[in-house]
């Protein structure tokens, strides 16, 4: 499982201590690892030291987080079969499955189909 | 101005402004150095003193006047300032010591009795200080206010310290 | 489709100052926000606040929004979170969308307080994951507890600029140095002085030139520039960082605004095309208000101004609200706005908004 990179901020003068708060599994690309329940998928990413979101549309050039509030969509990936996430306001939740995503991203996995 | 230019006050500037005290008041000990050179739209530093020393008035924007003779350097205004300018320096500390009060909103917090890394305000070490109190009360939120004691001609250069 | 007498758009520092405002005048109010929490960017502001008493200073940003939802808890105000505006119509009828769902809102007044987003800044490796917003990095620090990177150079010397670039320091990354393609510094020069005291280089008529990195940032150049903004060849250095942060200011986010059919005027001082309002908050479209940073990029204590002001018109056009407890209240909101603008800082915002004001 991969694991934090020592990037979460345990201890701040202003913040205090960070509270226990329950864990969740989250799977990306191939790997499974804990996320803090509730947290923004890029958040999780970002604490396990994951920096590329996501390769564009032409040029294949990586992309991250640029504004963390939902705003510019660099972020995207595809989770739980579903392109074009906005990671940095999409919740953790058990068992999320993450992509990183390529191009305009597919949808994976999802019918289309009647009933 | 090189205020402008790199962020640190000279003291040529710091000798103009009107809230910071002169020679003779820092001679008789213990008084704050309010290190607020611009017409920024602030006041907190006015009520939170007891004794009426600090005067803004109106508009907000004027720079803090310190009635000089009134300040007891008690401190109670460092950790109010959103700007975290205002330090104590008590030139009378010890003999050959002085003693600077300062804002700090790092982690971890010194100990009484740490030797810390003075820092003049270009944040270069100057010296070896000791802390001699940590002061973090809820009415200052969250902001320590931290005393170090540094040699008498340092006490208008330290600014800050690292542990 | 449901009515409501004030539908307000944002809840940040001006949406909820508007909606507590409409609320306590008897208003039916309801307050949507895309976001899952409201507070808009309050809880990243981890300083404590300038001004004086009345405008909250020497109080943490954070701790403002607390004491916002609690006081929007007890005004009554009806609370829509994660729930997007995408469309406004004519006769007022909000689009929204919510888990997946579409549907609409009327409203007889809508204040728009939808906020800005940060500004980016092309240079090579622009894009390069690692090259983030300021106030990305504060999001991230400060509401989500994760460090961005371990080192990082801060662009841009506004009060955005220096504050988050302590910020940085305060969650344990290394801010290596600060640039400001400007001559001087341009936010408050204690905020500067911190980040000098506590051994952080500034350097002003310098630029970023160039970040680096094969899929994320591993170093940046910096470049001089000369009274041209020109780069000065020979100048270049670089650093060994993990994180650019640019704060290069702050563009409103005008998109309902457009839709609503609002006049404009470009106000590069504002950020940009910003919506024309008189001293109501009031657009050119009756009935529909501007506040906080769409109204023109301002600080979050003159935005919960603007915000009070545009409630306290639209309960006193309809009738909640004397007219002389209107002005009045109005009045002493505008005085409380002014007293911030006064210094040499505000008065540009000052100016700048009172250009776009629009006869009544």
């Amino acid at each position: 499982m991969r694991k934090d990179k020592e990037l979460r901020v345990n201890e701040h003068p202003i913040l205090g201590s960070a509270e226990e708060r329950p864990r969740v599994k989250i799977k990306v690309d191939d790997q499974w690892m804990e996320a803090i329940e509730g947290e923004p998928v890029a958040a999780a990413l970002m604490a396990s030291g994951k920096m590329v979101f996501r390769y564009t549309t032409r040029l294949n050039e990586p992309r991250g987080v640029f504004c963390a509030i939902g705003r510019c969509t660099d972020c995207m990936m595809t989770v739980d079969g579903i392109p074009n996430v906005r990671t940095c306001i999409t919740p953790v939740r058990e068992g999320m499955v993450i992509l990183t995503q390529r191009g305009e991203g597919r949808w994976e996995g999802i019918s289309f189909e009647k009933g | 101005m090189t205020l402008l230019k790199d962020g640190v006050l000279t003291n040529e500037e710091l000798e103009a402004l009107p809230c910071v005290p002169g020679r003779e008041r820092m001679e008789k000990g213990a008084v704050v150095v309010i290190e607020c050179p611009q017409d920024i739209p602030c006041n907190p530093c006015e009520p939170a003193c007891p004794k009426g020393a600090i005067v803004v008035g109106g508009p907000i924007t004027n720079i803090p006047v310190l009635k000089e003779d009134l300040c007891d350097g008690c401190g109670l205004c460092v950790a109010p300032c959103p700007g975290q300018a205002i330090f104590v320096v008590d030139l009378n500390h010890g003999n050959d010591e002085a003693a600077v009060s300062l804002p700090y909103e790092f982690q971890p917090l010194p100990d009484k009795g740490q030797k810390v890394k003075a820092l003049n305000r270009r944040g270069e070490a100057v010296h070896e200080g000791t802390v001699v109190k940590v002061l973090t009360p809820s009415s200052f939120d969250r902001t320590a206010v931290i005393t170090v004691t540094v040699p008498k001609e340092l006490a208008m250069e330290v600014r800050s310290i690292r542990l | 489709m449901k009515k409501v007498e004030l539908a307000v758009i944002g809840a940040g520092p001006a949406g909820l100052c508007a909606a507590i405002e409409g609320a306590k005048h008897g208003l039916q109010v309801t307050l949507i926000d895309e976001n899952i929490r409201a507070g808009g960017q309050l809880f990243k502001q981890i300083h404590k606040f300038f001004g004086s008493g009345v405008h909250r200073a020497g109080i943490r940003g954070v701790d403002i929004g607390s004491q916002l939802l609690d006081e929007t808890e007890k005004a009554g105000v009806e609370v829509m979170l994660d729930t997007v505006v995408w469309g406004l119509f004519e006769d007022k009828v909000l689009a929204l969308v919510h888990e997946g769902r579409s549907t609409q809102l009327s409203a007889e007044r809508i204040i728009l307080a939808a906020g800005a987003t940060e500004n980016a800044l092309a240079f090579p490796g622009w894009t390069l994951p690692g090259v983030m917003g300021a106030g990305a990095a504060q999001t991230m620090m400060n509401m989500h507890r994760v460090m961005p990177g371990k080192k990082a150079i801060m662009v841009g010397s506004g009060n955005v600029g220096l504050i988050v670039g302590y910020q940085l320091i305060q969650a344990g990354i290394k801010l290596e140095l600060l640039v400001e393609a400007a001559p001087e510094i341009g936010g408050y020069s204690v905020h500067a002085s911190k980040l000098a005291r506590n051994g952080v280089k500034i350097f002003t008529s310098t630029t970023i030139k160039e970040a680096r990195g094969d899929e994320r940032v591993e170093s940046a150049v910096t470049v001089s520039v000369d009274e041209n903004w020109n780069p000065v060849p020979g100048t270049e250095r670089e650093h060994e960082v993990d994180m650019v942060c640019l704060a290069v200011g702050l563009s409103p986010l005008i998109e309902l605004a457009r839709l609503a059919g609002c006049g404009f005027k470009y106000l590069s001082e504002l950020g940009g095309h910003v919506p024309l309002h008189d001293e109501k908050m009031e657009t050119t479209q009756p009935g529909i208000y501007v506040a906080g940073d769409i109204a023109g990029i301002d600080e979050a204590s003159t935005a919960m101004e603007e915000g009070r002001i545009a409630a306290l018109a639209a309960a006193e056009s309809l009738g909640r609200l004397g007219g002389e407890e209107a002005d009045a209240l109005k009045k002493s909101a505008r005085k409380r706005m002014e007293e911030f603008w006064d210094g040499s800082f505000g008065r540009r915002v000052k100016a700048s908004k009172e250009s776009l004001s629009v006869k009544e």
